[in-house]
């Protein structure tokens, strides 16, 4: 590392200073330094990305191939096993399940997070820093504590296998995390664009839509898919809440075992199709999520 | 008319705003003057009614509005950071107190693009004010607050994030425009030149209590107490302890000054005098001048002026002298000061003339 900043610093020097000149000599300098540093990333990513590329090459086998021979790309390539998931509604509905509760829990995490966040945020209050504090501490117990109490609970008010009993036990973990994620967005809003649209009429509701929102829109984002993330990804508490009705695509996944033994190429399209959607969000937040953590909150 | 009586503010028990009692008429610019920390922005904060006071009373044209909403009040502020809506256009920046109000879309764009006009941002109106500079962003601030039409128009220095070139353009036109409207103006500074500048009546305040308030040059010239003089002079005011006795004024040296007739009539005892850095001389300037030893500190030059700090009798002084004048540090010089130009005050810090005001 020594090397190669002194080499940069060298040539900067003898360019005088100019940037495109220095970013050139420190790419120069990265190529003579060491010629095989590609090697290292290259080893990381294959090691990242082989698990993900078995299972979409298994998708794309039959059963007989997976189990007779090992081959590293299918022999005969098939969709057979994504058209069994789109058409049988045992498969498929596991997928609306956990997308609707996932959703269902986003909402409902954003929304009660945001006036909690902008409380934290905006107004001094007794006990508030300690508040903000033990929110975080919620989510410092496994999920798998609550499972019981939830359960129980839920059972008393008849809400076991709905899709709001999931999304409102995942709350518990969510809100707390949404609300740590806001608060640091809207610290970064200056009070005096509040105290300005107070001072122009705005009343609360309307200053907070159309004037806050904008300005903490990559915040909301940030925090949705926080949330999203979790609840996506989160199986115990999903699956004890849960029966037929709205059982999510993780728990299907791990009760296909039938009669004609494991369905393996079915399992392995099933797997690829859940890894879709947070790769998906992900995508779509991936700026967001730096400006996050640059605010040391994500 | 906005009115403040005996308005106090406490945080946390710490008291910010003392007992302050304010009466500011409509159509005239008002400023609050005093150093960073003396409680400027809290009292237009309490004046805007984003604060409440803790005791005291706040009246518009007579009526009490002490503890009403901001959102009911007819204010507009503009703050020393750049505010704005970052998220809408320069335009709907300016136009957004209009459409609170529901005013019509055509009378809107006609007082908009007014209000652009005279603060030359028209070019600039589609923009988001953040790609704008630092002086259009101010603008943009202040356009929202004319275009407003409030009653009680609040500039929290405004001015003093601009270079000094805007600064000036726009500490000229700011009163011009503001005093059209008949609004209650008033404009916070910690700059005893701009208070002068801008004219109109002058409040000092200091350690959150308004220690004068009337026409600035009144103020300027004939404070009532030494806290007065310091906070209206700028570089600081300069304070020779004396002694009175008879008709004469004597230093801790024994050099006599000879008392004015008016002077004469104070009792004897111990007075401070004050005068202002221009009136500290290097070179004897009058055959009254008097002459002090000083050793100089510091001396600093700004193109056409020189500042010399010297250490006179124990006591700090600057001199402000036209001109550029090489003096060397630690060099024992002549001062000259001039009984003509002296402020004189009580050990209480009471001027003369009021001492002299409450005698008769």
């Amino acid at each position: 590392m020594s090397t190669t900043t002194g080499t940069a610093a060298i040539d900067s020097g003898l360019a005088a200073g100019g940037q495109a000149p220095r970013r050139k000599a420190r790419a120069k300098a990265m190529r003579t330094g060491s010629r095989y540093s590609f090697l290292v990333p290259t080893f990381y990513i294959t090691f990242l990305m082989l698990p993900i590329y078995w299972l979409f090459n298994m998708s794309l086998k039959t059963n007989q191939e997976i189990l007779s021979k090992f081959t590293l790309w299918p022999d005969e390539p098939t969709l057979a096993n994504y058209m069994v998931i789109f058409t049988d509604p045992s498969w498929y509905n596991g997928y609306i399940n956990s997308i609707t509760y996932v959703a269902l829990n986003t909402l409902i995490s954003v929304a009660v997070a945001l006036p909690a966040a902008y409380a934290f945020s905006r107004y001094k209050f007794v006990g508030d820093k300690h508040l903000f504090f033990w929110l975080l501490t919620n989510r410092m117990a496994p999920p798998a504590v609550f499972a019981l109490p939830f359960f129980q609970l839920y059972s008393a008010f008849g809400l076991i296998d709905t899709h709001i009993a999931v999304a409102l036990a995942h709350c518990l973990f969510n809100v707390p995390l949404a609300v740590w994620i806001l608060e640091g967005f809207m610290s970064g809003v200056p009070k005096e664009i509040d105290e300005t649209a107070y001072i122009d009429g705005y009343s609360f509701p309307k200053f907070f839509l159309k004037i806050f929102t904008p300005l903490i829109a990559s915040g909301i984002g940030v925090a949705a898919f926080f949330c999203f993330m979790f609840s996506w990804v989160e199986l115990l508490i999903a699956r004890t809440l849960t029966t037929t009705a709205a059982k999510p695509i993780a728990a299907t996944m791990t009760r296909t075992v039938s009669a004609s033994g494991m369905d393996w190429g079915v399992l392995a399209a099933a797997g690829i199709l859940t890894i879709i959607p947070g790769a998906l969000v992900i995508w779509f937040v991936r700026n967001y999520i730096a400006k996050g953590f640059a605010l040391g909150r994500v | 008319m906005l009115e403040l009586k005996h308005v106090s503010k406490h945080v946390d028990g710490v008291g910010h705003i003392r007992d302050v009692s304010l009466r500011l008429e409509s159509g005239s610019l008002n400023v609050l003057l005093g150093p960073t920390l003396s409680g400027k922005t809290t009292v237009m904060r309490l004046m805007a009614g984003l604060d409440k006071p803790t005791s005291g009373q706040v009246l518009v044209n007579g009526q009490d509005m002490t503890g009403v909403s901001v959102r009911k009040r007819d204010v507009a502020m503009v703050y020393q950071q750049f505010i704005n809506y970052p998220a809408l256009t320069v335009y709907e920046n300016i136009a957004s107190p209009l459409r609170v109000a529901g005013v019509k879309g055509a009378e809107v764009d006609k007082q908009v693009r007014k209000a652009a006009d005279l603060m030359k941002l028209t070019p600039y109106l589609e923009r988001t004010p953040l790609n704008l500079s630092g002086g259009q962003q101010q603008r943009t601030a202040i356009a929202r607050a004319l275009v407003k039409g409030a009653h009680l128009v609040l500039m929290d220095e405004p001015l003093a994030n601009l270079d000094y070139k805007l600064r000036e353009e726009l500490r000229d036109e700011l009163p011009k425009i503001f005093s059209e409207s008949g609004a209650v103006f008033v404009y916070a500074t910690t700059e005893p030149t701009e208070a002068l500048l801008l004219g109109g009546r002058t409040a000092t305040l200091h350690e959150g209590h308004i220690s004068q308030f009337g026409d600035t040059l009144d103020v300027y010239r004939n404070p009532q107490d030494i806290i007065t003089a310091q906070t209206f002079s700028d570089p600081p005011l300069n304070i020779l302890g004396l002694t009175k006795k008879g008709g004469e004024f004597r230093t801790s040296n024994g050099t006599l000054i000879p008392a004015s007739e008016e002077e004469k009539r104070l009792p004897d005892g111990h007075y401070k005098a004050g005068f202002r850095p221009h009136h500290l001389y290097l070179h004897r300037q009058s055959a009254e001048a008097v002459s002090l030893p000083a050793k100089v500190d510091v001396s600093e030059i700004t193109g056409s002026e020189s500042f010399v700090h010297v250490t006179c009798l124990n006591h700090r002084w600057v001199a402000l002298e036209h001109g550029i004048h090489n003096v060397e540090v630690d060099a024992e010089i002549e001062v000259f000061v001039d009984a003509k130009n002296f402020m004189i005050f009580d050990d209480e810090g009471r001027s003369a003339a009021s001492l002299m005001a409450v005698n008769a």
